[in-house]
């Protein structure tokens, strides 16, 4: 346990002496208020045609959470697929590279504490941005009335794709040495985890379910929707287990190499 | 005290070291020598425990160090050949770091990095950016990091390349000094090094040991660059007599080790 919080406290450390963590943060939290003041920008002008119309259900079945919240955290979902591979790309590949590697790997600590170490920075970071792009949100708490319960759901399926995505991240950064390769190939699997239940959508195939299950965003859709399942939380969570699983083997070739 | 028994290292088809068996004594320096590529590195990769061994054993301070790992790391201080720093860290700060994983306690942490700045002459550059001294000093903190937990076996890979000539001596000294207590693995191409330095000799050529022998042993008159190019051109002139033996000398020299 030690030994996971050294490893993490340095790992934090570098983000911000690297100055990665301010780069990705910034890039995050800007696009994140792009998409709000976008979203937020429609949301009044339907609201305005709606009363034009005298469209009164419309009007009542229109609501914050479904017209602002919902795609506005489905579109940080894909900034994330974007921008986690950039903060994961260096964990294990910058120390093989700089030989630091070895430090690591002859100390007396177990190649899984190491994992957990990176692991726990790196999701520490992002949940931390994660969090910050709630002030969005936030401020249409105090201009507006929408749904608290479904927002934090919401927001937590964004922390758990997050974490995810952080998961798998590691995994590919320990595969290499080189950091494009690493960011590169996180990003794809990423994407892939993305896109890989369209062709079910298209129309019934072998495997529809399981491709269905698969996919990221079925069961992020439903928490954005406020939906707090078992079965989706237990999706999240064993896809960190294995990608974890995964990069502990992986860490652990590197002896055998 | 390590001991080295029998340990053979083979990537895929290409051996890099075959039955190197050694041992070194508490209170002794052991110079590691051998030509580039000769295994010197593989075989300190597998004794820190970075790799293991394709056969073989080796026993640190009477530990196993592929069954009893954790532990026998423990009680090893390693300076690779590039020295594993962390150049966005602050020297005093990755100190702290390597300190902490090699398991030093809480309360002795200050005077452990204390002891092992001054040690290595670095009180001055405490507060400056690893990845901004020069290779003398980043060699320094390498070492310096190598003793923090004040292991009783030291492994150090060229400890003094990259080091100007009043430096070297420093660094020299301060070996000596280590090595009181404990037991010190050294490898240097520099001849004259092994002759001021150690007091016992292993020369490895081609992944096999040549000559393993105390430096008060050695025959006189014989400087140490004859015994060293003597014990090479017999082994290489052993090596030309079996056909299967060439084929692997060859073989070794079409793909270079990964070092």
């Amino acid at each position: 346990m030690r030994n996971t919080l050294t490893i993490a406290g340095r790992e934090l450390q570098s983000y911000f002496v690297q100055p990665v963590a301010y780069v990705v943060m910034t890039v995050f939290l800007l696009l994140a208020g792009w998409f709000f003041f976008a979203l937020l920008r429609r949301f009044e002008l339907i609201l305005e045609m709606y009363a034009a119309l005298r469209n009164q259900p419309g009007m009542q079945n229109f609501n914050l959470n479904q017209a602002v919240i919902e795609p506005l955290l489905h579109n940080l979902a894909v900034v994330l697929v974007i921008l986690v591979p950039a903060v994961t790309m260096r964990t294990f590949a910058e120390e093989k590279r700089t030989g630091t590697y070895e430090l690591l790997l002859t100390s007396p600590v177990r190649t899984g504490e190491i994992v957990a170490g990176k692991f726990l920075a790196a999701g520490v970071f992002v949940i931390v941005m994660v969090a910050l792009a709630g002030i969005y949100p936030l401020i249409l708490v105090f201009f507006g009335n929408p749904e608290i319960g479904v927002m934090f759901a919401g927001y937590l399926g964004l922390a758990f794709v997050a974490v995810c995505f952080v998961a798998v991240g590691l995994f590919t950064s320990s595969l290499t040495s080189n950091q494009i390769i690493a960011a590169i190939s996180s990003f794809g699997a990423l994407l892939l985890l993305y896109v890989i239940s369209w062709p079910a959508e298209a129309g019934e195939v072998q495997f529809a379910g399981l491709l269905r299950y698969l996919s990221l965003p079925e069961h992020f859709a439903q928490m954005v929707k406020g939906i707090i399942s078992t079965q989706d939380i237990v999706y999240f969570l064993s896809l960190i287990a294995v990608a974890l699983f995964l990069t502990q083997r992986s860490a652990e070739s590197a002896r055998w190499r | 005290m390590i001991e080295v028994k029998g340990l053979t290292k083979a990537y895929g088809s290409f051996v890099a070291i075959k039955d190197v068996s050694f041992t070194a004594e508490r209170g002794q320096i052991l110079g590691f020598l051998g030509p580039n590529g000769a295994g010197k590195t593989t075989t300190m990769r597998i004794i820190t425990g970075f790799m293991p061994a394709t056969a073989g054993r080796v026993l640190v301070e009477g530990l196993d160090v592929f069954s009893q790992s954790l532990e026998a790391r423990r009680r090893i201080g390693y300076l690779p050949e590039n020295p594993p720093v962390y150049s966005d860290m602050r020297v005093e700060d990755y100190l702290r770091f390597v300190a902490k994983l090699k398991g030093v306690s809480r309360n002795g942490l200050d005077e452990a990095v204390q002891k092992a700045a001054r040690g290595c002459g670095l009180e001055g550059v405490m507060r400056r950016i690893c990845g901004q001294l020069s290779k003398g000093y980043r060699q320094r903190v390498g070492l310096a990091a190598a003793i923090v937990h004040n292991p009783p076996v030291l492994i150090l890979d060229e400890p003094t390349i990259g080091l100007d000539p009043r430096q070297i001596i420093e660094i020299r000294k301060l070996i000596r000094g280590l090595a009181k207590e404990r037991t010190v693995v050294l490898s240097t191409h520099i001849l004259p090094e092994v002759s001021q330095v150690c007091d016992k000799v292993v020369i490895i050529n081609d992944g096999r040991v040549v000559l393993e022998e105390r430096l008060d042993q050695i025959a006189r008159g014989m400087s140490l660059e004859d015994v060293f190019l003597k014990a090479i051109a017999e082994e290489e002139a052993h090596g030309l007599v079996g056909e299967a033996e060439l084929e692997e000398v060859e073989a070794g020299r079409s793909s270079e080790p990964t070092q």
